[in-house]
């Protein structure tokens, strides 16, 4: 795997500097390298990470599965892309198993989200049936556990 | 009666009087007068810990609990459980070649501390003496020294990058030496031993006759090159005993599982001992070792090249700021030298801590060869080195 895109993906603050500090490289170098990546569409956005679950007033999450009629010419990319249009929806994904497409939505309230499916996910041309799973809580997100309780301290010094 | 005994003047309890002298004598480890100044400061960084930050991964404890839930609380068989023998010894073989007979050339310890006690007392007769390279763990000379022996120190210097020569062996060599204790990759310094290094080393042992022991805790942090075993050099397997464990390769430290493996005589010996001390390893660790030694490949893996990112950026900034280090290729240590800056390793670590609360373990803590030097320990997260660089340089400033 490309070392500086895993530094990366675990901190996207991870400076040029720093990258080339834990390589042994020089910054220049990395710099570059960043740039390539970044015009070839490999690096797409850097995020942070929200626990959302903290603060007072919150999103809602919900995930939808789809099932959809496939099209002669083009598959389930034609769906797939316009739901992908909408901003309420964070992901678009074709899984394996009962259902065809996997969508992940945020909205400011359960009927918020209720609406939106109803109004404009259900009736698609193509979109044969919707289920929707409200997220109640996350646990793991992006690979960082969420309810982590404090670590168990080591000892100062040890030989 | 209550009258009686109150009258009878009992003589004072001497409790001192009934210790073992070599005991009493011993003076305590000098990393505890650090870690009890370290333990009052608030908001301190620690570069003093020599075991991994990291948790033992989920499904080594898993199983673990798993083999709990089952009932698995006995005893097992005083080497260890026969599959972990069989999955070191497989493991052995795969990475260095050598070849041991789980049923007779190994024992599973209760972490390497205890495989390094027994080997010097099922080795060393009263008066004894076993070559030390310094500076080292602080454990190897008194562990020498409650067997009955005497141990001599063979300096290691910075010119040589920290790795023993055999001139220096030879200049510690008297007619009652009966061992060579080997410590590669090493803690404090960081050095590694290469093949080359090793076999110089081979002709000094064959001439005096020397046993090898030679403990490997740290050789699967390895960063340049694979760890080079002075038993896999021709015809040296046999008077070698290697001892190693899973504490820093799986960050597995509280667990207490290490192990050693030799000549069936010398690993009888130290079974010997083993069974009417400790009797078996914890069962529930060996469980979790076998496990780790199983599926635990790719986090090992994970952690070492961790361990390697932060020691290129940390080393790199230790030059950078005027601390000179040379290039650390094992375990997770940097030993950056102090002497450009006119202080003692203890007065330098103890201005550093209260000046600004980075604390470092004085290199002559490890040695008389480490004065001048300072153990840090990268096994903490970058963003603590990077923070204890700003600081150790605003301290180096104020010099």
């Amino acid at each position: 795997m490309n070392e500086i895109l895993e530094i990366l993906s675990e901190n996207a603050r991870a400076t040029p500097a720093e990258i080339a500090a834990l390589m042994a490289r020089s910054e220049e170098d990395v710099a570059r390298e960043i740039k390539e990546l970044e015009d070839a569409g490999v690096i797409r956005k850097y995020v942070t990470l929200i626990n959302w679950e903290k603060l007072d007033k919150s999103y809602v999450f919900a995930v939808l599965e789809l099932k959809v009629a496939l099209q002669r010419k083009t598959g389930y990319d034609a769906v797939a892309e316009r739901i992908a249009r909408f901003s309420e929806v964070e992901s678009v994904r074709l899984i394996s198993g009962d259902h065809d497409l996997s969508v992940t939505v945020r909205g400011n309230s359960m009927k918020e989200i209720a609406y939106f499916v109803a109004e404009k996910i259900a009736p698609l041309e193509g979109v044969q049936s919707t289920c929707t799973h409200f997220i109640l809580k996350s646990y793991k997100e992006h690979g960082v556990i969420l309810t982590d309780k404090p670590r168990p301290q080591r000892l100062v010094i040890t030989p | 009666m209550k009258q009686s005994l109150k009258n009878v003047s009992l003589p004072a309890w001497n409790c001192e009087a009934h210790l073992n002298r070599t005991v009493r004598d011993m003076p305590p480890s000098g990393i505890r007068k650090f870690f009890d100044l370290v333990s009052e400061m608030e908001g301190a960084i620690s570069l003093g810990v020599g075991e991994p930050d990291f948790v033992t991964p989920w499904h080594v404890r898993e199983a673990c609990i798993y083999s709990l839930e089952s009932g698995n609380t006995h005893y097992t068989s005083n080497k260890g459980m026969p599959e972990l023998r069989q999955a070191i010894c497989d493991q052995v073989k795969k990475s260095s070649g050598l070849d041991y007979d789980p049923a007779e050339q190994i024992l599973i310890t209760t972490g390497v501390s205890e495989a390094v006690d027994l080997a010097f007392r099922a080795t060393l007769n009263p008066g004894d003496e076993a070559i030390v390279p310094e500076p080292c763990y602080v454990a190897y000379t008194p562990d020498i020294v409650l067997a009955g022996g005497v141990a001599r120190a063979a300096p290691t210097r910075l010119e040589n990058e920290f790795r023993l020569q055999p001139e220096d062996v030879s200049a510690a060599i008297t007619e009652k030496t009966r061992a060579l204790l080997l410590s590669y990759p090493n803690n404090p310094t960081g050095a590694i031993m290469t093949r080359a290094d090793l076999e110089e080393l081979a002709d000094v042992v064959v001439e005096h006759d020397l046993l090898v022991i030679s403990d490997e805790v740290y050789a699967e942090l390895t960063y340049s090159g694979s760890h080079v075993s002075f038993a896999q050099l021709e015809g040296m397997q046999e008077r070698t005993v290697i001892l190693n464990g899973l504490s820093k390769s799986h960050a597995m430290t509280g667990w207490r599982i290490g192990y050693a493996l030799g000549d069936p005589a010398l690993v009888g010996a130290m079974t010997k001992v083993h069974q009417y001390t400790m009797l078996c390893a914890p069962t529930m660790a060996q469980v979790a070792a076998l496990e780790a030694l199983q599926k635990g490949e790719e986090e090992m893996q994970q952690m070492r090249h961790e361990y390697n990112l932060r020691r290129r950026m940390f080393v790199s900034g230790l030059n950078r700021i005027g601390l000179d280090c040379f290039e650390p290729r094992g375990a997770f240590y940097a030993f950056p030298s102090v002497r450009a800056w006119g202080l003692s390793s203890e007065t330098f670590a103890e201005r550093l801590l209260h000046e600004q609360k980075v604390a470092v373990v004085p290199g002559n803590v490890f040695g008389t060869s480490g004065e001048g030097f300072l153990r840090c320990s990268y096994a903490t997260s970058r963003e603590e080195l990077i923070e204890a660089l700003d600081r150790i340089e605003t301290f180096l400033s104020g010099l």
